[in-house]
C-alpha cells in the first residue's frame, strides 16, 4: 500500500496516473450512458428541454420586409 | 422568406411576460457590447491586414501600428466581441432552461461593467506599449486581477443560478459554459503567475522562464481556443440551433460523449504550438497525438449539430439564421480538421511560422465562432426587445458578405502560408537557401491584398448586422414606450 502511495505521489508518474484516471473516467461515462437502456431513454428525453421553455414573443411590430407569405 | 424564420420554435404570446420571470436587462447589455466590439474589433482587424499589404498606413505613428494594434484587434474580437456574446448567450441560456431568474442582478452588473472596463483599459494600454507580450493574454498584472474579480464573480452568478434552478436536469448547454467559465478561470490564473516591477508599475516578470514559460503560454494559448472560443460556442450552438430549427438536438447521449471527450483531450494538446523547439520531442508527440484524437469528439459534435436539422432541411432555404448557424457548423467541422493536420509534426514543418497558421485561425474565428455567434444574437435580440427583425433580408446579405469574405481571407492565407513554407524551405543545387526572406516577403503581397478584401467583405457584413440590430432595438424601445403610454392611459381611465 505505501509503495503505491509512493508511486501516485511521484511526479514523474504523473502522466500515467492522469491518463488512467481521465481515462478510466470517460470509459466509465460512456459505460454509464449505453449500460442501461431506460437510463439512455431518460437522457434523450432532456433534449427537449430548450424547447420546454415558453418562448413569448409578440407579434411583429416593426416590419420592414414585407412578403408573400406575411401579407397572407 | 418568412418573419416567422426569426420566431421558429416560438409559443404565441405568453402569459407570463420573460421580462419579469428573467434578468434580461443584463442580457441585453452584453448583447448591445458585443456587437459594438464587434464592428471595432473586425474593423481594427482590417485596417492591420491592411497594414501589412501597404505598410505606409503605419503612418510612423506608434499607437496605431501593426505592432500595438494587433493585439487591439484579437483583444476586441475575442473577449470584446466573443467574450461579450458568450456573456449574453449564456446568462439567457441558463435562465431558460432551468427556469430561473439569474443570481444576484448586482454581481451580474458587475460582470457587465468589470468586463467592458478591464476591456477598454487593456485596449488603451496597449496602442500605449504597454503588454505582457503573451499571445491572447496581453493585459499587464493589474487588468489582469479586474479581470479576475469578475470571473470569479461571473461563476459565482451562474453555479447560484444553477443552483436554484426548477428543471431536475442540467441541460448539455450549460455543462460546455460551466466548463468554460471553470477552465478559463483556470488558465487565467496561470498564465498570469507574475511578480510585478512595483505596485503603480504596469511591467512584471513571468514567474517561468525559458522553454517552461512558452509551454505555459501555450498551454493556456490552445486551451483558450478549446475552452473560450470552442466549448464555450458549442454551449450556445446547443441551445440556440434546436432553438431556431424548432426540433430537439440530434442525439443527446452523443452530446454527452461530446463534452466528455472535448474537456479530456484539449487540455493535452498545447505543445503542437511548439513542435520544433526546445521542447521535449515526448511532449510535441503527447500533443499530436491527443490533437488527432479531438478530431472525434469535434466530428462528433458537428454531426450531432448539423444532424438536429435531418429531415427539416428547408429551413436552410427559408431562414437566414438558421444558415449562418449551420455554415458555422460546417466551418467548425473544417477547421477542427484542419487543426489535428497542421498539429502532424511533418505538417506543421511546414506550416509553422507561416500565414498558413493566420489562415486556419481565422476559419475557426469567422466561420466558427463569429458565424454562430451572429446566428445566435439575430435569434436572441428580438426576443430580448419582444419583437421581429427590422429586415431578414439584410441578415441574408449579411451572410453571403461574411461567407465570401471567410472564403477569400482563407484561400489567401492558404497560398499565403503554403508558398512561404515552401519558399523558406527551398535549397539550391550547393544546399544554399533558394530564396531570401525579402523574396518571401514580396510573394506574399498579393495574397495579404486579398486577405484585406476578405476581411472587408465580413467588416460590411457586420456593419449592416449593426444597422439591423439597432433599427430592431429601436423599435423595441417603441413598443415598450406606447405600452407604457398605454398602460397609463388605462389607470388614469380606471
Amino acid at each position: 500500500m505505501t509503495g503505491l502511495w509512493e508511486w501516485i505521489t511521484d511526479l514523474g508518474n504523473s502522466k500515467m496516473l492522469a491518463l488512467i484516471l481521465f481515462m478510466s473516467t470517460f470509459i466509465g461515462v460512456v459505460i454509464f450512458l449505453f449500460s442501461n437502456r431506460r437510463r439512455a431513454q431518460k437522457f434523450e428525453t432532456y433534449r427537449y428541454i430548450p424547447l420546454d421553455d415558453d418562448d413569448s414573443h409578440r407579434e411583429p411590430v416593426a416590419r420592414r420586409d414585407k412578403t408573400k407569405s406575411d401579407e397572407q | 422568406m418568412s418573419q416567422a424564420a426569426t420566431t421558429a420554435g416560438a409559443a404565441p404570446a405568453a402569459s407570463v411576460a420573460s421580462t419579469e420571470q428573467y434578468n434580461y436587462a443584463i442580457i441585453k447589455r452584453f448583447a448591445i457590447a458585443a456587437v459594438l466590439w464587434g464592428v471595432f474589433g473586425m474593423a481594427a482587424g482590417v485596417w492591420i491586414a491592411s497594414q501589412l499589404a501597404f505598410p505606409f498606413l503605419n503612418f510612423d505613428i506608434a499607437q496605431i501600428t501593426f505592432g500595438r494594434f494587433r493585439p487591439v484587434h484579437t483583444t476586441a474580437v475575442i473577449f470584446g466581441f466573443g467574450g461579450n456574446a458568450l456573456f449574453a448567450t449564456s446568462y439567457y441560456v441558463v435562465q431558460r432552461t432551468c427556469q430561473a431568474r439569474l443570481f444576484s442582478d448586482s454581481l451580474a452588473s458587475f460582470t457587465f461593467y468589470g468586463w467592458n472596463l478591464a476591456l477598454i483599459l487593456g485596449v488603451l494600454s496597449y496602442t500605449m506599449g504597454i503588454t505582457q507580450g503573451r499571445e491572447y493574454a496581453e493585459f499587464n498584472w493589474q487588468i489582469d486581477i479586474i479581470i479576475l474579480v469578475v470571473w470569479v464573480a461571473y461563476f459565482v452568478v451562474y453555479l447560484m443560478t444553477l443552483l436554484r434552478r426548477t428543471q431536475p436536469h442540467i441541460y448539455v448547454a450549460n455543462w460546455f459554459f460551466m466548463a468554460f467559465i471553470l477552465a478559463t478561470a483556470l488558465l487565467h490564473i496561470f498564465n498570469n503567475l507574475e511578480v510585478p516591477v512595483g505596485l503603480f508599475h504596469p511591467h512584471s516578470y513571468p514567474l517561468f522562464s525559458g522553454v517552461q514559460d512558452a509551454m505555459r503560454q501555450w498551454w493556456y494559448g490552445h486551451n483558450a481556443v478549446g475552452f473560450f472560443l470552442t466549448a464555450a460556442f458549442l454551449g450556445m450552438m446547443y441551445y440556440f440551433v434546436p432553438k431556431q430549427a424548432g426540433r430537439p438536438i440530434y442525439s443527446y447521449k452523443l452530446s454527452i460523449i461530446h463534452f466528455w471527450a472535448l474537456v479530456f483531450l484539449y487540455m493535452w494538446v498545447g505543445a503542437h504550438h511548439l513542435h520544433w523547439t526546445a521542447l521535449p520531442d515526448w511532449v510535441s508527440t503527447l500533443a499530436a497525438t491527443f490533437s488527432i484524437l479531438l478530431l472525434l469528439p469535434s466530428w462528433g459534435g458537428m454531426i450531432n449539430g448539423i444532424m438536429t436539422l435531418s429531415g427539416a432541411w428547408d429551413k436552410l432555404r427559408t431562414d437566414p439564421i438558421m444558415l449562418f448557424l449551420i455554415t458555422a457548423l460546417a466551418f467548425y467541422g473544417m477547421s477542427t480538421f484542419e487543426g489535428p493536420m497542421m498539429s502532424l509534426k511533418s505538417v506543421n514543418a511546414l506550416s509553422h511560422y507561416t500565414d498558413w497558421t493566420v489562415g486556419h485561425v481565422h476559419s475557426g474565428a469567422l466561420g466558427w465562432v463569429a458565424m454562430i455567434s451572429f446566428g445566435s444574437l439575430y435569434h436572441l435580440i428580438p426576443r430580448l426587445w419582444n419583437v421581429n427583425l427590422y429586415s431578414l433580408k439584410l441578415v441574408y446579405v449579411h451572410f453571403f458578405l461574411a461567407t465570401i469574405g471567410i472564403v477569400l481571407y482563407i484561400t489567401a492565407m492558404w497560398v499565403a502560408g503554403i508558398g512561404q513554407g515552401l519558399m523558406l524551405r527551398a535549397f539550391d543545387q550547393y544546399g544554399n537557401l533558394a530564396y531570401t526572406f525579402t523574396e518571401s516577403v514580396v510573394f506574399l503581397h498579393k495574397p495579404y491584398v486579398v486577405r484585406a478584401i476578405g476581411g472587408g467583405f465580413f467588416l460590411v457584413g457586420m456593419l449592416i448586422m449593426a444597422f439591423n440590430i439597432a433599427m430592431t432595438v429601436r423599435s423595441g424601445i417603441k413598443a415598450e414606450a406606447r405600452e407604457a403610454q398605454a398602460a397609463s392611459a388605462e389607470a388614469r381611465t380606471a
